[in-house]
């Protein structure tokens, strides 16, 4: 790569040309190993599963390919209000996550000095290195039918109102759909936060400042300055919620019960239980497919109205 | 009365804030107050009486401490693995100008846009028709792979934000390619691959889903250990390590960050 001063003048083109060639070369061979690991254990197991939904057969006498659609329409069928129950979960799960989220992220980004943010920042990703399953358990305890939460919500009556909803039932918080946003919400809460408090980080404080000069009120500031400044961290945190959200299987298994089971759950049990791949593999192809397109949409109207 | 509404009204954004915060924490002191207790039964849902038994005897349960071990490992190796081919990546796609580069991001893209439990489906469904055994090489095998774009994006976030001058400075005062790479571009990139490998270490660590669907019967990592644990019961000793890496972390952070601020006050 060292380029000799001393070359003569004529020789400089090929030369060029050369080192151009091999510094292209370099770039695949640096793309190499990662990109033949993705294709070979991410972008394959895709196209496989896309096969695999199409089968008939059984572990014993083996899978063939049928095309055979009815799969997917029989899934579809089974398993349609674990569709509808796993989005509209994730859906309240990240409006949750964005209440919840958007004013610490707020007031890591301009109300704590410099030493609490710090202290604020850690406390947030810290449970990042916490096996969130013994998080989710801590949960159950929390929720328990004689616990705090259950009796103070039983003394405001607020659990007669989530019954009369269908929100909860039986004056009980465990094993109902509150629990499992409630699990969704706080296991999915971080991934919330630190894209907003990047997108916040970055807001020049003369901005306020501008608008207080103004004469803005502080509503109109969030409003009209501080929110859309944000909006790139609203769309990623939401993204970085909703999807694995939706996906999850693991908050409905321990703190739901059979009827707040998500598509997830069928998943995994059509593939580590029932053993039958196809369903699997037709179940997970259709959450795939929602969510790509679910994503373009949202991603489109966030950007045009962010334009606007 | 009126003023300390007017109080709550200047400082809402604040008091919001620190209920979401509390909300976060909840949790982790639960796991450290229940790491004393004493259950009745089976299960650590109940508090009874206060007992050091789970602190003064950790392993004591069977299989627990060598899960800890088996995630451990594949964790470090993941995180090298996924490091490595993830930095390569990043530099090609910072420095670079390729046929298919386009694809590229695409490819490195879709696995964070993807629920865990298709990935752990689809690559399951791989490794069955292969026949290829499930055990710990599966496991491996699908860490890195998950892994891989959180480093890419770590690093190749840092490598663009770099001084192209810097470099070319290098250069001209007649460092080699290999001098200038070693001595100014992987020390200023160096932030960029520890935040993806500690990112990566991290998720490799605590995932169950993906490893749910490629681990083997003999295979078993500490989040499959809680979740076997939590239907058949749950040791304290469970609470114990939750607190151990809690604190864990709050001090690699903390030092972290303190080394940081001396080597920043010290240039």
């Amino acid at each position: 790569m060292t380029t000799t001063t001393e070359a003569a003048p004529p020789q400089v083109v090929p030369l060029e040309a050369a080192r151009k060639k091999r510094r292209k070369l370099t770039a695949y061979w640096l793309l190499l190993p990662g990109i033949a690991w993705l294709v070979v254990f991410f972008a394959i197991p895709m196209v496989y599963q896309g096969s695999t939904s199409l089968q008939t057969g059984s572990l014993e006498q083996g899978f063939k390919l049928t095309w055979h659609f009815a799969t997917y329409w029989d899934a579809l069928v089974e398993y349609k209000w674990h569709f509808v129950r796993s989005f509209s979960y994730a859906a309240i799960a990240t409006v949750l996550c964005l209440a919840i989220g958007y004013p610490l992220a707020y007031t890591i980004a301009f109300k704590a000095n410099q030493r609490w943010r710090n202290v604020i920042l850690i406390l947030v990703i810290a449970p990042f290195f916490t096996s969130f399953l013994i998080r989710t358990l801590a949960w159950k305890t929390i929720l328990s039918d004689g616990g705090p939460v259950v009796g103070a919500l039983n003394h405001l009556h607020l659990l007669a109102l989530s019954d009369a909803v269908g929100l909860t039932s039986g004056h009980r918080v465990l094993a109902t759909p509150l629990a499992v946003v409630c699990g969704l919400t706080y296991n999915f809460l971080p991934f919330m936060i630190l894209p907003l408090y990047t997108s916040l980080e970055r807001i020049d404080p003369r901005l306020h400042e501008a608008a207080n000069d103004l004469y803005a009120r502080p509503f109109t500031i969030f409003r009209k300055v501080t929110f859309p400044i944000s909006l790139p961290g609203v769309v990623a945190g939401t993204l970085l919620t909703f999807i694995p959200a939706s996906g999850d299987y693991i908050n409905a298994q321990l703190l739901g019960s059979p009827s707040e089971q998500m598509v997830g759950n069928g998943i995994q049990k059509q593939f580590l239980n029932v053993l039958a791949y196809p369903t699997a593999a037709a179940l997970s192809f259709i959450l795939m497919a929602l969510i790509l397109g679910m994503v373009t949409v949202y991603m489109r109207k966030a950007g045009t109205e962010e334009l606007v | 009365m009126s003023r300390l509404l007017k109080w709550v009204r200047a400082h809402l954004v604040v008091l919001a804030g620190i209920l979401a915060l509390a909300y976060l924490v909840l949790p982790n002191l639960v796991v450290l107050a229940f790491s004393f207790n004493k259950p009745v039964g089976k299960f650590n849902y109940e508090w009874s009486q206060f007992s050091t038994d789970a602190w003064t005897n950790p392993c004591g349960v069977a299989d627990m401490c060598g899960s800890l071990a088996l995630s451990l490992q594949i964790a470090l190796l993941a995180t090298l693995g996924a490091t490595v081919l993830g930095t390569m990546v990043a530099f090609a796609l910072a420095r670079y100008r390729f046929r298919g580069r386009a694809a590229t991001t695409a490819l490195i893209f879709l696995p964070m846009a993807m629920p865990e439990v298709v990935m752990a489906a689809s690559l399951g469904t791989l490794f069955l028709n292969m026949r290829i055994q499930f055990g710990f090489l599966t496991i491996l095998i699908a860490h890195i792979m998950f892994c891989l774009s959180f480093v890419v994006t770590a690093v190749k976030a840092r490598v663009m934000s770099m001084d192209p001058r810097l470099e070319q400075a290098a250069q001209d005062l007649y460092a080699t390619p290999t001098q200038t790479f070693l001595r100014i571009t992987l020390p200023l990139v160096a932030p960029g691959i520890a935040a993806g490998a500690l990112l990566s270490f991290a998720l490799s660590f605590d995932d169950f889903i993906i490893t749910q669907f490629n681990s083997g019967p003999t295979t078993v990592t500490f989040p499959m250990f809680v979740w076997g644990a939590s239907q058949r019961g749950i040791p304290v000793q469970v609470n114990v390590i939750g607190t151990g890496m809690f604190i864990a972390a709050v001090v690699f952070t903390v030092a972290g960050q303190w080394l940081a601020n001396r080597r920043k006050a010290r240039a």
